[in-house]
């Protein structure tokens, strides 16, 4: 009985989602109307129209190679995401819980994200060559400092009254971590996480365009050697299209079902 | 023997002493209101009785199987439904899934929810019902003491005394021993067998009164003649209104 009721809840939340595309839709049809006004006030060289380079997009999946080098960025900016998400995690919820920590990982925070991605890449290069490591590095550094930063918002506006509440009821401090703080922290980590992730392929493609080490950033500067418009265009918008499909299957559903109550505090009607 | 015995409890915040050789004791079945003026550190004693605050000196001997409490603010996890917040501590005590669905309707019942709100989340519950869902959680694991820190303050005169009256009849089904923080008079006699008043310096016990009869079989006349008569002719009283915001802990 409990389980039907479950499985309805989640399946009208996927149809209000789903509903919600068209709104999504809207959006990209107008950018897919601007980009095609620029079309033709500049040109096939300047601005390739959408619905070609959506073609060549198409052709590049089809001829088999992109296939493979999307799945070769991909993979390396989620290994790159997903050890900034375990590091800037672990090191947030250590400083959110000791002042002591935070306030010495507060410079070192300014000065990672003083320096540009770009001059990491360079660093890398030289250390690691032109290898997955160089781009995971890379995007480490790029992408732990707002981990970091989120998870210590969370554990830092945490509830505390909540804490105390479990206490009375004899939590002791690895159980209120798990049943209490986890859960406030995840709240304000989520939008870091997507942040990240977003920053992850970005960082991802930009090292590997620069190190020269295959993947979508290699294909993007072979497009530029050739000033092939359309064929740099559908790469990047590749690495969007393996973004977003990351994003949505991955992070979002996680997300929706830890914050299945927000959904309840909003008021009837619009749901955002 | 006491269930919950404080013996000459001190504390200080940075230096500034709150608390300062409290006594007092509460024994089974017991109901003590502790009443004082605001700032005169209640919650804090409420707070250190319960664990929550290390005391700077004295003894606490906790008799006593097993203790809940009950906060100003209802203190609900906004994530969990009401189910999921009343059944919090039986799922910390580790308490078989099966029993616990019949515990959590049990406390709810007893609490005034109604079954169909059980599934609601908190943000969807009114003030009211919110606190409803404290006491059960409270409830829940039947405890043989319960901690009061001034509960009804938030609510509104008719929702105060509906969760008084909720809670003498718990208290006498249930036959839990509490400790009741309140600066409200009037809460204090309707629902007490014993009134404490706290020094306005927080320095001991000023003195203690036993209101007439027991909580529950008081009628109004009498429980508001009272508060009148404590408040006018009794010098024990004379300072429990007196407010400093200033000296907040």
């Amino acid at each position: 009985m409990s389980l039907l009721s479950a499985c309805l809840d989640r399946l009208a939340r996927l149809g209000r989602f789903l509903w919600s595309a068209w709104a999504g839709l809207a959006g990209l049809a107008l950018i897919g109307a601007l980009w095609q006004a620029g079309h033709e006030a500049y040109g096939d060289f300047i601005l390739t129209a959408p619905l070609d380079t959506l073609a060549a997009a198409a052709r590049l999946l089809r001829e088999g190679r992109a296939q493979e080098l999307l799945a070769l960025t991909t993979a390396r900016a989620l290994a790159g995401f997903g050890l900034c998400t375990l590091i800037g995690t672990l090191f947030g919820v250590v400083a959110g819980y000791s002042p002591a920590t935070l306030r010495l990982s507060r410079p070192i925070l300014t000065l990672l994200l003083g320096v540009p991605p770009i001059a990491w890449i360079v660093l890398a290069m030289i250390w690691f060559g032109p290898s997955d490591l160089t781009v995971a590095v890379t995007i480490l550094i790029s992408a732990t400092p707002v981990v970091f930063v989120g998870a210590v918002e969370g554990v830092v506006t945490r509830d505390r009254g909540l804490d105390d509440m479990a206490r009375v009821v004899g939590a002791g401090p690895l159980r209120r971590f798990l049943f209490v703080s986890a859960r406030q922290i995840s709240a304000q980590l989520f939008p870091a996480l997507i942040l990240a992730l977003g920053s992850a392929f970005k960082v991802a493609i930009m090292a590997e365009l620069l190190a020269n080490a295959g993947g979508i950033g290699g294909a993007l500067a072979r497009a530029r050697a050739m000033l092939d418009i359309a064929e740099a265009l559908a790469w990047v918008s590749l690495a969007v299209a393996a973004l977003i499909a990351v994003e949505y299957v991955l992070i979002r559903p996680v997300r929706a079902e830890l914050e299945r109550w927000r959904e309840a505090a909003a008021p009837w009607g619009v749901k955002r | 023997m006491s269930l919950l015995e404080l013996n000459r409890i001190g504390h200080a915040f940075f230096g500034r002493t709150v608390l300062e050789g409290i006594t007092l004791g509460v024994a089974r079945q017991e109901i003590v209101a502790l009443v004082g003026p605001s700032g005169s550190g209640k919650s804090t004693l409420a707070h250190i009785a319960a664990g929550l605050v290390e005391p700077r000196e004295g003894r606490i001997a906790r008799n006593y199987l097993r203790h809940a409490m009950i906060f100003q603010e209802p203190r609900l996890m906004p994530w969990a439904t009401a189910a999921g917040n009343i059944g919090f501590p039986l799922r910390l005590s580790r308490a078989p899934r099966r029993m616990r669905r019949q515990m959590i309707a049990d406390a709810a019942l007893r609490a005034g929810l109604l079954p169909e709100d059980l599934g609601k989340y908190p943000s969807e519950l009114s003030g009211g019902m919110r606190q409803r869902a404290a006491i059960a959680r409270a409830l829940v694991t039947d405890p043989d003491f319960i901690y009061f820190d001034e509960p009804f303050t938030a609510l509104d005169v008719a929702l105060k005394r509906r969760m008084q009256d909720l809670v003498i009849e718990a208290a006498a089904s249930a036959r839990f021993a509490a400790l009741f923080i309140t600066h409200d008079l009037l809460e204090a006699i309707r629902i007490s067998h014993r009134i404490l008043v706290l020094d306005a310096g927080g320095r001991g016990i000023a003195g203690e009164r036993l209101p007439p009869g027991s909580p529950g079989t008081r009628d109004e006349a009498a429980i508001f003649a009272l508060r009148q008569h404590y408040l006018t002719a009794d010098p024990l009283f004379a300072h429990i209104h007196d407010i400093d915001e200033r000296l907040r802990p």
